[in-house]
Order: C-alpha cells, then structure tokens, then sequence
C-alpha cells in the first residue's frame, strides 16, 4: 500500500489507509491547514467556528433581551452596528423575531450540534478507540467544509435587507412558507432552508464516519464494553443524527416546494391581507410532525455528548469508577429509543386526539427512567471520591446539577394537562434552555477545559476558569430560574411587546413616583442584567482558549492521570496519532482507585498480568 | 452470513477490535448506514403521502363508474391507463413494465457483483452496462409516464373556482390536477420525482464506477468491492420504488 500511498500524496484519494503511519509533513500548506484530513485538526476547525457562533448567536440574545428587560430605552446607540432595524430608538419588530430564531437556530445546529458533536466526536472517537484516523479522512473534511458552507449561506442571510428566516427556528408554516406574512419568511427563509440542507448533509457525513469508525477502527481488546462512555454516547448520537436528520430534509424539501414551486404540502385554504392564496388541501400539523420527529432526536443529539464527557470527566476527576457503566450504557440506549417516539409532546396543543396525546404523555415520561438512572449515577460516581476540583469537573458538575433542576420541570411539561398551560409560556424557556441548552454547553466547555490540553498541548489557566465556571453557573441560575414563575404566571414567549398586553403587564398600581408598576419589568430586568454578565463572562474563556493555546503552561502527557488511550499519546500527537504502533487495551477505562493497585490510576494500556496486586479473581489477560 | 453455526469464540475476536465485525469494510458499512438514512428520507415522503390521503375523501361509488374530480382521491387505475403507441386502455401495464425494467436492472447489477467477487473484468464490464442501460431506460419511461400525466386527457376535468367561474384543466401541474385533488399531483411529482432523482444519481454513479472498471482501476486495487457498494444502493433505489409503485399505482 505503501506506493499507492506516495502515487496519491495530495490527490483526493489519500487517506484511505490507516495501516500506515502518515507523515504530512510532505502536504502543501492547503491540505494541511485547511483542507486537511486529520481528525484533530478538523475537530479544532469546528471547535472554534463553533465558539464563533455561540458569540454571535449570545450576542443575538443579548439583542431581543434588551428589548424585553428595558422595552421603553432609547436603543439609538444600536444604530451604527443594526441600521435600518432600529427605527426612532425602538428594534424594529420584525428584527426580534429574526433575532430570537437566529439565536435558535445557531444554538441548537451550529454550536451545540456542529460544535459539541464536530468537536468531540472528531476529537476522541479515533483517540480513544486506538486508530489512527476517521475511517474515511476524505469525508471527513467534507462534513466540516459542507457544515462551513452552511454557515456561510446562514451568516448572509443575517445581512440580507428583508431579515433573516424569522419564523421561529422550528419554522411552522405557514408563517415560514408566506413572505407575505413576515419578511423574514422571504429571501432569510429561502436562505435558511439552504443552509439546513448543507448542515444536513455535513451531520450525514460525520454521522457515517463516527458510526463506522467506532464499529471498525477499535483497536485490539477495545471490545465495546471497554468503551469509554464519551464513545458510547457519541456512537449514539451519531445514530440518532442519521435516523432524524433525513426526516427533517424530506420536510425541508417539501417545504421549498411549497414556498418556491406552489405545492401545497403544508398549505390549507388560507386567506392573507384580504387575499385568497391558491393553496389548498395541505397541512402545517404535517410539517410540526415532521419536524418534530427531527426536533425531539435533536435535543438529545445536543445533550448526549455533553452526558458522556461529562460521564469521562466525573469518573477521572473523583479518581473512581463510574457508577454503574453498564447502567449509563442502557440509559444512553433506552433514552435514544425513546426519543424517536415522544415527538408529539410538543403538540399537544395542536387539537390532537387526547388518548394519542396521553400514550405521548407516558412515553415522555418514562424518558425520566434512563434520565434519573443518569443522574444517580452521576451523584454516586462523585460520592465519597477523592475529588480534583479542576475547572473541567466544576464544568461536569455544573452540567449535573442543570440535568436535575432541568429535567424536573421537563415531567411538569411531559404531562399533556399542565403543558397545556404551560405551552409557550417562559416556563418552556425556562427548562430547556437549562436541560438543554446549559447542560449541553457545559459539557462542552468542560470537554475543551479537559482536552484542551491534548488538542494544543498546553494548559488553560485555572484561576481564569473557575472565575469563568462560577459568573456563568449563577448567570445561567439567574437568567433562567425567574423565568419558571413568569412562564407559570402565563407570560408567552416570543412576544415582541408584552407591555402592549394588560394581561402580561397590568397591575393597576403605581409607585411612590406616580408610575405605573408594570408587571414582570423587575424580573425581565433582572434577566437582561444577568444574561449581559454571563455574556460578557464567557470572553474569559475566549481570552483564556486563544491565550493558553501559544502561551499557556506546557502539558505533560497525561496531566488529569487519565486512564484513556487518548493520553497515551505524544503530548503533540501527529496524524496518525501514535508514532508507533497503536496501544493494545487490556481493561476498561474506569480502573480509578482500584482496591490494592499502586497508583490510582491504571490505564487501558496496562495489561492484568502487571497488576497482580490488585486484579479480581475473573480479570485475566485473554 | 453463509455458515448457520457462529463460532463463539471468532465471533468474540471479531468484536474485541482490531477486525471487522460484520466482516463488512468501512466503506460498505457506511453506505448500509446512509441506507438506512435514506430510508428515513423516503419514509417521511410516503407518511406524508399516508397523511394527506386520508385526510381527503376517497371515492365512494363503483370502479366502472369512477370519474375524477378534485373532491375525492383518485382511483391510480383509473389515470395511469396509458402505454406508447397504443392508444387503448391499459391500466397500471406501463408502470408493470417500468417496475420490471428497474428489477432487471438489479439482476444485471446482483450478476455484476458476482462476476466482480471473480474478478472477471468482462462480466463486470457487461452487466455494468446493463444495469446502466437499465436504469436509463426506466428514466426514460418516468418521463414518459409524466408526460402524460402533464398533458392529461382531452376531455379534461370542469371545475368551479371560488368566484364561480367554470373552466377546463387539462393534466397535472404542481397547482392544477385533472385527476383528483392537488396534492396528489403535488405528491406524485414530489415522491416519484426523489426517486427518479436516486435513480438518476445511480445511473450516474454507475457510469463512473463502470468507467473505472474498463480503466481497470479496480483490477489494479485487486477486488471489484466499489461495484457491490454501489450495488447496494442500486438495489436500496430498487426497493424504494417498490414502496413507491405500492402507494401511488396499487392502493
């Protein structure tokens, strides 16, 4: 293979061998720096597009959270960076509804699907099952070039001068397939649906490389049950992205047609400023089903890698096994399955069938089982651990203790009767932006705390990160905790001006000065100030990610003594990771604190013939 | 998958790593996984189908009766009679052929990968080609089959529009449908239209894969498995359509 090899150096073709060890010292710079196939270098180009986005997509929450927390301020100063969407110091209506479904959808895709999955699933998967690359290295770079694509398409629409896509980043028609109904559903739309379907096929390509790399590329022993569990779950999560993510491209398919070529998929007899529209026959339900059959996969696509590093994190920085690995396993598993079949618990109010809403109903709360599984697991992992308190673990526990107090308010909505109230109030912001959305982006800044020092071969300062985890821990708790009691008291989500509404802002009081007190303006504050802190917070860790990447402490092998393959390694890996031949693994990777062992640790690498001492009578080398 | 009786033991080294579990190479693994994506792709196509169906009347009379009308579903019988060149009544025959052509083609591209497991660059060569010639003619036939559905029948269908106006349509169009309610001409272009998209990829990638057989890339690499990959998503094509033919012609 070796002459194949040196025929196609630099041709489309390389990287189809993983026997052989590559030296890239040979590529041009392109293929290297940016065009490259190492799984490394493709997981920190998506670290950090992802790192862009969730500036730009904080900064976009900064934007509609000044109009809720200070809705009668003079946002004249707004005027150079917006332009036209601030008209007589106000934000143009239309702009914050663009606003909130940017936020959304770079959320939810960009950061925490591209950025979290791209990230980690890149980074370790080949690390940590000892191979030397993705299975095809070629595709590879197309996932991260498709997902670039998609960003750029996406990025454009913001400039456009009708708005981006503005209908909300499940984008129900018919508001999203009528130009005539919001401007965003114009050009922004027509743009946005573009963007989707290259981020599909970006997430179809890294879903089939994970899937395959992890099933072929194991290295010799790496059974699946000595898997790592950040491996578990981003096998998982790969599977649920190519079950669910084809669904949403036939509904984003259909969609275009609707909106482009005048089928009439999702489009009933409506009637629109006086005009009668040619549709007839369609249905929007169809699309929310659709939709939500991507949607409901899609939170966990979000969390379940920030469960798993979190599961890696706990167990190596309590210096224990994990709890219950076969359990958090099945709970990985159980929770995937069920999350094919619980889509229409966001539809509850859609006028379905009640016995159909309460079979969704129960199914949605059985998802609690694997969940709290999880929890406990967590909990008793820490549980009388020899704990290092290293900003990653903080990350972790943050992450934890969101699952909790988000996943409890998730049994509050399950149930089709109180969701029924609750629908679109605050109170759903509330939960997932906790469960899902700060969950996740905890896993996340704690896998970059934990990895960091594998990916640049330099530590992130400490000091700045525990600043960085204790402003943003209280923030999240601050900007999303209020929100439980406006969502109970019945304050709607998405609304651009709920001062406008005697019902959301009445009070009939006055204070001491004579003005009117308006209802839920103290807390919408409160959560404007707290988000701003928490926004401003995370440049910390901006500064501390780009300033530790050349200037940080130099990192020795293993510095968190891991017992993974990944730190096996070089401290600076090369493409094809080991110099020599890849690491034979022997156990699982939780041998942490083993009764009678010499260190606290015992790699996978250390077969059971060395550690008498501390062997169970069934562990032998086979 | 030939031996009844599985080894524990090799069975237990195929998944310890460092193998191939399912003996399958990464490559052929990866297209059993966008399969079963893609299958997920036409599965929301056909439950939209399912969905829109049944969210509009079906006819009520007898078959000899049937008569389209934009209120109630069509009978498929009833509107795909056509075949070329004979200008008689003969429901579903077209199709019956188009849907046998496309299966011959998967014989022709099941015949290329045996001959490929043989390393016979003639065979591969031949029933490559056969499958290619399959595959376009099956194109041919849909657009054939369109064309018809587009230009519709001389009589056409009178309809009433909201402000009482009486006009004749003739065929199909994404807006207008002679032969029943609008989405089921939506939903025939949209689905049929995916699938001949998937046939029209195949065909293509079949030239390409055919091109590097006579090049004799293959026989260069040592094994024909680029012929079984785009095989199985020859047959994935195959399969699809036969949900499709089930849909749209048979219920």
């Amino acid at each position: 293979m070796a002459s194949v090899d040196t025929l196609h150096v630099g041709s489309v073709s390389h990287g189809h061998d993983h026997d052989h060890d590559h030296d890239h010292d040979d590529l041009p710079w392109i293929r290297k720096y940016v065009f490259s196939e190492d799984h490394k270098y493709i997981a920190k180009q998506y670290l950090i597009s992802g790192i862009l986005w969730a500036v730009l997509g904080g900064l976009f929450s900064l934007i509609f959270r000044l109009q809720l927390g200070f809705p009668n301020a003079d946002l004249t100063w707004l005027k150079p960076i917006l332009g036209e969407w601030i008209q007589n110091g106000k934000l143009d209506p239309e702009f914050y509804l663009a606003m909130v479904t940017m936020h959304g959808t770079i959320m939810v895709f960009f950061v925490l699907t591209a950025g979290l999955s791209g990230t980690f699933s890149n980074f370790l998967i080949p690390l940590q099952i000892g191979a030397r690359d993705m299975a095809s290295g070629f595709l590879n770079m197309l996932s991260y070039w498709f997902f670039f694509a998609s960003s750029v398409v996406m990025l454009i629409s913001v400039f456009l001068k009708t708005g981006p896509a503005s209908g909300g980043w499940v984008i129900y028609p018919p508001l999203s397939a009528l130009p005539q109904a919001v401007t965003g559903s114009g050009m922004g739309m027509t743009l946005w649906l573009g963007a989707m379907a290259l981020f599909i096929v970006s997430t179809l390509l890294g879903g089939l490389n994970y899937v395959t790399t992890v099933i072929n590329l194991r290295t010799k022993g790496m059974t699946f049950s000595r898997l790592p569990l950040t491996i578990w779950a981003f096998f998982i999560t790969a599977i649920i992205g190519l079950l669910s993510f084809p669904v949403l491209f036939a509904a984003a398919l259909l969609l275009i047609f609707d909106r482009s070529l005048g089928t009439s998929f999702f489009l009933s007899e409506i009637y629109i400023g006086g005009e009668a529209l040619h549709h007839e026959g369609g249905s929007p339900i169809l699309f929310q089903h659709l939709f939500w059959f991507l949607g409901h996969p899609e939170v966990y696509i979000v969390l379940l890698p920030a469960l798993g590093i979190t599961s890696e994190i706990v167990a190596t920085n309590s210096r224990k096994p994990i709890f219950g690995y076969k359990a958090m396993v099945f709970s990985i598993v159980a929770i995937a399955f069920l999350s094919f079949i619980v889509w229409a618990h966001h539809m509850f109010v859609t006028g379905m069938n009640p016995f159909l809403g309460t079979i969704f109903m129960v199914l949605t709360l059985i998802i609690a089982v694997p969940s709290a599984v999880k929890a406990f697991n967590y909990i008793a992992t820490i549980w009388r651990g020899n704990i290092v308190f290293t900003p990653a673990m903080l990350f972790s526990i943050g992450l934890v203790s969101f699952f909790i107090s988000g996943g409890l308010t998730g049994i509050v909505l399950g149930n089709a009767a109180t969701d029924i109230q609750l629908h679109d109030t605050y109170f759903v912001v509330a939960h997932f932006h906790i469960v899902m959305g700060s969950a996740s982006f905890f896993g996340m800044l704690a896998g970059v705390y934990h990895w960091f020092p594998k990916m640049f071969g330099r530590m992130l300062d400490d000091r700045l990160g525990y600043i960085h985890f204790w402003l943003t821990f209280i923030g999240v708790y601050l900007v999303f905790f209020p929100m439980h009691y406006m969502g109970i008291a019945g304050f709607p989500r998405r609304y651009y001006s709920w001062t406008g509404f005697d019902a959301f802002s009445y009070t009939g009081e006055t204070n001491e000065l004579g003005e009117a007190i308006i209802k839920f303006a103290d807390m919408n504050q409160l959560i404007t100030i707290a988000a701003i802190i928490t926004f401003v917070a995370q440049f910390l860790f901006i500064f501390n990610f780009f300033y530790s990447m050349y200037r940080g402490r130099v990192a020795s092998a293993n510095p968190w003594k891991s017992n993974t393959l990944e730190w096996t390694t070089p401290v600076n890996p090369g493409h094809g990771n080991w110099p020599g031949e890849i690491p034979q693994v022997y156990r699982w990777p939780y041998d942490y604190s083993k009764p009678g062992a010499k260190d606290d640790f015992i790699p996978q690498t250390v077969p059971f013939s060395e550690t008498p001492e501390s062997n169970l009578p069934n562990e032998v080398d086979e | 998958m030939a031996t009844a009786v599985i080894d524990e033991k090799e069975n237990k080294q195929l998944w310890g790593g460092a193998a191939e579990p399912m003996k399958a190479s990464y490559g052929k693994l990866m297209m059993w996984f966008f399969l079963i994506s893609d299958a997920l792709s036409f599965s929301g196509l056909l439950i939209t189908y399912g969905f829109s169906r049944f969210s509009h009347e079906s006819y009520q009379g007898t078959v000899e009766a049937f008569k389209t009308s934009v209120e109630y579903w069509p009978i498929p019988e009833k509107v795909f009679t056509h075949i070329p060149f004979f200008h008689i009544n003969a429901p579903l025959v077209f199709v019956g052929l188009m849907t046998f052509i496309l299966i011959l083609s998967s014989v022709t591209m099941v015949l290329a990968v045996e001959a490929g497991h043989r390393n016979d660059k003639q065979d591969v060569q031949k029933w490559m080609l056969w499958t290619i010639v399959g595959g376009m003619a099956f194109l041919g036939c849909q657009a054939w089959e369109w064309t018809i559905f587009i230009t519709g029948t001389p009589e056409g269908l009178t309809v009433t529009d909201a402000d009482g106006t009486i006009r004749q349509i003739f065929g199909a169009s994404l807006i207008e449908n002679e032969y029943g309610p609008r989405l089921f001409a939506d939903l025939f272009f949209f689905i049929t239209g995916f699938h001949g998209t998937h046939v029209l990829s195949g065909v293509v990638i079949n030239m390409i894969v055919f091109y590097n057989v006579c090049v004799g890339t293959y026989e260069r690499v040592g094994h024909y498995e680029m012929v079984e990959k785009v095989g199985l998503y020859w047959h994935f094509v195959d399969l699809v359509w036969v949900f499709v033919f089930t849909f749209f012609y048979l219920v």
